[in-house]
């Protein structure tokens, strides 16, 4: 049964992921991302993290991506037309570097089934409310602390850039026109 | 697999299609108590012709909504134009699951107990938000996927509203998380049966629960917050390119909508399915506790409803800066003073909740 759905939504994510590369359109490349996040919240309910999973979908699909939506939405992006890529260099580069991504999962792979180490219990709790909560707010204090003061000095950063044009109002916006 | 598993999963889907039928019979009455009351508000009789009363109108619209022509625009993008619809109304209904619709009933003469839960797990809460969340890609699609400026500018404006008083929801929560200590619905509901079934978190949290009944409404694209169909500036909005039986699905989606966000309501402010005092009358666990706890829940909800009704029938719209204005001005700082006025009595007076 875990099997099988392992399989399904494993294979629905490297689907999904495949067409977000594969699509002209942007917006069905991003339709395609919100289906990967969804395959990998799917995933994680497997793995008995439900919180990680509930935050995957409530982040990535309903937050970040609905603002990716949006945007493609508003400048109303038109389907790219194929033509040669101008940066030729970059496809064997890119080959190569799927090569090395691919080796280096291949020795996880191998590495973790050579090793003597077996897992403590079945169910862990990794992935519940509680145990994140706590270890948020006591060991990993520090970083969560500095996480929301960049998050804040980002959201304060936005705000100034998107402002500057209503500080100058006579130069700035006869720029912002064209 | 063995057979107690295909059991188990055998019943899960019985009570899911249970659950299902259920909210879709509510939600079919919900529309035609809608059009009678706004009759009565406005001095008419609404639809009172198709049975006693008018009670098969339901039926008779979904029959016409069935019948209709299907009209597919030329130039719309069909795949999302199709998978729009499906998404919306998918999205209203998974929430469905998570709801304690009352506590465990145990059958007369037998050992069975029935629980009115389809599901129960750790983070039922942050489900509804994520799933309402992905809710938001419905509206949008269907705006962006008509090929029509009066669908594109309703669909922007409803996911901007949208995502605007999501803030203002999620915010509004976190008092009663803080006041329970936990995410499962299941649970939030039984820590309010203190006080002979009057323990209710309204009035530990009561200013999140004034904002949470706004934003919901935002949530919900309903009156004064239905900028995304106003009539007056953009046709129908969204769905002004939808037809027939597609049109009926974000119509039932809208709908379903409400009825989730009161239903929250009931089960995070208002005791969910605790009676006061059924606990004393009936003992615990009696069939009876069971029955008079779910028809409490039923008649939490249909009062939630019933305000939806009475608002739409009462303020005129607002205006879209308004809103915004409102959203962000206005009912997020609040929602910020509520969580801290909430956190601080839980930090002094510990021991009283």
């Amino acid at each position: 049964m875990l099997v099988f759905f392992f399989i399904l939504f494993g294979a629905m994510a490297i689907g999904c992921a495949l067409a977000v590369v594969a699509q002209r359109n942007p917006l069905y490349s991003a339709i395609s991302l919100i289906g990967v996040f969804i395959s990998l919240a799917c995933l994680y309910v497997m793995l008995a993290a439900p919180f990680i999973a509930a935050v995957q979908v409530i982040v990535y699909a309903g937050a970040i991506m609905v603002l990716v939506v949006f945007v493609i939405m508003l400048l109303n992006v038109e389907e790219e037309e194929r033509r040669r890529p101008r940066l030729r260099f970059l496809v064997p580069a890119a080959i190569a570097l799927a090569g090395v991504l691919i080796a280096e999962a291949a020795f996880i792979l191998v590495s973790v089934q050579e090793s003597r180490v077996v897992p403590t219990s079945s169910t862990s709790d990794v992935g519940l409310t509680q145990s994140i909560g706590s270890a948020l707010f006591t060991q990993y204090l520090l970083p969560f602390e500095i996480t929301s003061i960049l998050l804040l000095m980002a959201i304060v950063g936005a705000m100034t850039l998107a402002r500057r044009g209503a500080l100058l109002p006579g130069r700035d916006q006869s720029k912002r026109s064209d | 697999m063995d057979s107690q598993t295909a059991i188990d999963i055998a019943l899960k889907f019985a009570a899911i299609t249970v659950a299902f039928v259920v909210v879709l019979l509510v939600v079919a009455y919900t529309v035609l108590a809608e059009r009678r009351v706004l009759g009565f508000i406005q001095g008419r009789l609404g639809p009172n012709r198709v049975g006693p009363g008018g009670m098969l109108q339901p039926f008779a619209d979904l029959l016409k909504f069935i019948l209709k022509e299907d009209i597919v625009p030329d130039k719309s993008t069909r795949f999302v134009y199709f998978l729009a619809p499906v998404i919306a109304t998918m999205a209203a209904l998974m929430t469905m699951i998570v709801y304690p619709f009352g506590p465990e009933i145990p059958i007369p003469f037998t050992d069975i107990v029935i629980p009115l839960t389809v599901a129960r797990f750790d983070v039922a809460l942050l489900y509804v938000l994520g799933i309402t969340s992905v809710g938001v890609y419905g509206i949008m699609l269907a705006g962006w996927s008509s090929n029509n400026k009066y669908s594109l500018m309703g669909g922007l404006r409803a996911s901007a509203q949208m995502i605007s008083y999501e803030l203002g929801l999620g915010l509004s929560l976190i008092g009663i998380i803080l006041l329970a200590g936990t995410l499962d619905l299941a649970r939030i509901v039984e820590l309010q049966s203190g006080w002979h079934g009057f323990r209710w978190f309204i009035f530990f949290h009561p200013l999140g629960f004034v904002i949470y009944m706004i934003a919901a409404i935002a949530e919900t694209n309903r009156v004064p917050f239905d900028l995304p169909e106003a009539e007056t500036e953009l046709v129908a909005g969204f769905h002004t390119e939808y037809s027939a039986m597609k049109f009926a699905l974000f119509f039932l989606a809208e709908y379903i909508n409400m009825f989730t966000v009161s239903m929250l309501a009931t089960t995070l402010f208002l005791g969910g399915w605790n009676v006061p005092f059924a606990e004393d009358i009936f003992g615990r666990p009696s069939f009876m506790f069971g029955l008079v706890s779910a028809i409490g829940f039923l008649l939490k909800v249909i009062f939630f409803l019933f305000l939806y009704i009475w608002l739409r029938g009462t303020l005129p719209r607002f205006r879209f800066d308004q809103l915004m204005n409102f959203g962000w001005k206005i009912l997020l700082p609040f929602a910020l003073l509520s969580i801290f006025i909430t956190a601080t009595l839980i930090f002094l007076f510990p021991n009283s909740f």
